[in-house]
């Protein structure tokens, strides 16, 4: 597996990331040394062993049907850059 | 064509969160801490929506997968303030499954269910109220759906619309949807695709898509109406083009509903790169075959049931019992006016009548003038004869037009009791014979060359009818005039 300058500015563009030209060749080798690192997972035979999805057995916790929680619209637009009307304002977006 | 139809899980939370999934409530109200994804802040999944999606599943007559996963969605709008949709990607919690589709014009098919998963519902963007901004309402963000995804079986704007009206009618007899496609609470993203006569056999046959043509999307569309113009507009669009000698890109389109075309969303090329991966915030959803037997237990009855059972107990035929059995409230309707009354006169009385005047005023059932009671009430009226059939369309009518009447005190007011006395009967007739002797030799001329009912004998009860302004028991009329007539 190899990254390449164009996967780390393709990433870095759908994750709205901001890299600069120079940044994107040693990111791509960084990314690469990360990579190779955990492919050393592969040497490990996992033939008939299950993934593991918790390191503790547990199922997935459940909650009722209930209203708990809503009605704080201040605190939900309190870090909002900008907002009216009890609405968030961002940039226009057009569809 | 393929459809993929988001349904919002009935519910009073959301699928992640403890906030309310209530609609119209004011801007950002109905939003916690997690729905806006801040720091710190983990998804809870809400049992009853887990339960809601299996009982879906069993409706759609599906495999139910006792292990489903949760997955992370990435793109970046802001009205998804997490930058990814909780869904199920890779296992999804139900599996393929099939339902029946009555068309309109008789003939049933049977259209293939690929899968079912849950995930979250985006926000709100709101572009018209600002021309230099967007706002954003959190609202919807997190309420649960499901995605239901059938296989490409549908073949044209018709059966597109009559899969999602018979998809409809199963998720609101279960009670999992409320169904209003108004607040879109049910909407379809429609795949259309073309191939030359002879592919799609090919394709059924072989099960390889490259005997179908080029799909393209079209999101979102929330009205069986809108859904069999965007289907039509875009078959006839892609046809078109290629008869140009031009090709279908596969895209994602929109229909805009005011002018009834299809656009491209000019979307990037890397648009559709989601980038997948298991939502490390949840562990794998494992149910058991005891959960999903006693849920299965425990279904409501169903529309094709509802039908089946209309069909054996009250002897109705086939088409009529579906259009009763598709939705509850009109199942609900017809089955008070049918109790210990004659079913298939219910039956008439609800379908032709009722139905006929509410869509002539485009009017839903809960605005019905007329109530079940009402309905019942003329009914036993034709029944003991107090009345013929055509009066009680005058009086249905009246039903209509006056409120609260009871039928039995609008036929004493205005005196349209029907006439049985014979005496009475025998009276008229005479008066019309002796008025008419042309028409008598007629009758007898024809009688005498071998016609059982001579044409001229309709003439004599549409008199004596007419004469009784209706009111005469047209039986009555019919066996006095005929031995009056000697015939």
């Amino acid at each position: 597996m190899s990254v390449t300058p164009d996967d780390v500015r393709k990433v870095a563009r759908l994750s709205r990331i901001k890299i600069s030209d120079e940044r994107v060749e040693p990111m791509a080798q960084e990314l690469n040394g990360i990579l190779n690192w955990i492919e050393q997972l592969n040497e490990v035979d996992v033939e008939g062993v299950e993934p593991m999805t918790s390191v503790v057995e547990m199922s997935l916790p459940m909650r009722k049907d209930e209203i708990t929680d809503g009605n704080r619209s201040d605190e939900v637009l309190a870090n909002a850059p900008n907002s009216a009307d009890g609405f968030f304002v961002v940039p226009k977006v057009v569809e | 064509m393929g459809l993929e139809v988001h349904a919002q899980i009935t519910s009073n939370s959301k699928l992640f969160s403890g906030s309310s999934t209530h609609f119209g409530a004011d801007p950002n109200s109905n939003v916690s801490l997690v729905d806006t994804a801040l720091p710190g802040m983990l998804p809870v999944i809400n049992e009853h929506c887990v339960e809601q999606a299996v009982r879906t599943g069993l409706g759609l007559n599906a495999k139910i997968n006792l292990f489903s996963r949760f997955d992370r969605k990435n793109y970046f709008y802001p009205d998804l303030p997490q930058g990814y949709q909780i869904s199920q990607f890779q296992y999804p919690i139900v599996g393929e499954g099939e339902i029946e589709v009555e068309l309109e014009d008789g003939p049933t098919i049977t259209v293939g269910i690929e899968r079912l998963h849950m995930e979250q519902d985006a926000g709100k963007s709101i572009h018209d109220l600002d021309p230099n901004a967007t706002y954003v309402d959190l609202n919807r963000s997190g309420v649960a759906l499901m995605e239901i995804v059938s296989k490409p079986d549908i073949r044209s704007p018709k059966e597109a619309s009559a899969y999602v009206k018979k998809l409809r009618s199963i998720v609101v007899a279960l009670g999992t949807c409320n169904g209003v496609m108004a607040e879109g609470n049910l909407r379809a993203d429609v795949n259309v695709s073309v191939c030359k006569v002879g592919g799609y056999d090919k394709f059924r046959e072989t099960g390889d898509f490259s005997h179908l043509g080029t799909r393209c999307e079209i999101k979102n569309v929330n009205s069986f109406r809108f859904i069999e113009q965007a289907a039509e507009f875009e078959a006839r669009r892609q046809v078109n083009l290629i008869e140009d000698g031009g090709v279908v890109d596969q895209e994602t389109r929109l229909f805009d509903a005011e002018t009834g075309v299809t656009r491209s969303m000019r979307s990037k090329e890397d648009a559709h790169d989601y980038r997948y991966f298991p939502d490390p915030d949840l562990l794998p959803l494992k149910l058991t075959q005891e959960y999903v037997d006693n849920i299965k237990a425990n279904l409501p009855e169903l529309p094709d049931q509802k039908k089946e059972r209309f069909v054996s107990e009250y002897g109705l035929k086939a088409y009529d019992a579906g259009v009763l059995a598709a939705e509850a409230d009109k199942a609900a309707f017809f089955e008070e006016v049918a109790k210990g009354r004659d079913a298939k006169m219910a039956a008439n009385w609800v379908t032709q009548e009722l139905f006929g005047y509410l869509n002539k005023f485009d009017l839903e059932l809960a605005d019905s003038p007329v109530s079940s009671k009402q309905l019942g009430g003329l009914i036993d009226l034709i029944a003991n004869k107090t009345i013929s059939g055509k009066i009680a369309k005058d009086v249905f009518q009246k039903l209509i037009e006056e409120d609260d009447a009871d039928p039995a005190v609008i036929v004493e007011r205005d005196g349209l009791k029907q006439v049985t006395d014979t005496g009475a009967i025998e009276k008229v007739v005479d008066e019309i014979m002796a008025a008419n002797p042309d028409q008598v030799e007629q009758v007898k001329a024809q009688f005498a060359e071998g016609h059982k009912k001579p044409k001229a004998l309709g003439w004599f009860v549409g008199q004596a009818m007419k004469a009784s302004g209706g009111k005469a028991n047209p039986q009555a009329v019919n066996e006095i005039l005929k031995q009056k007539l000697g015939i």
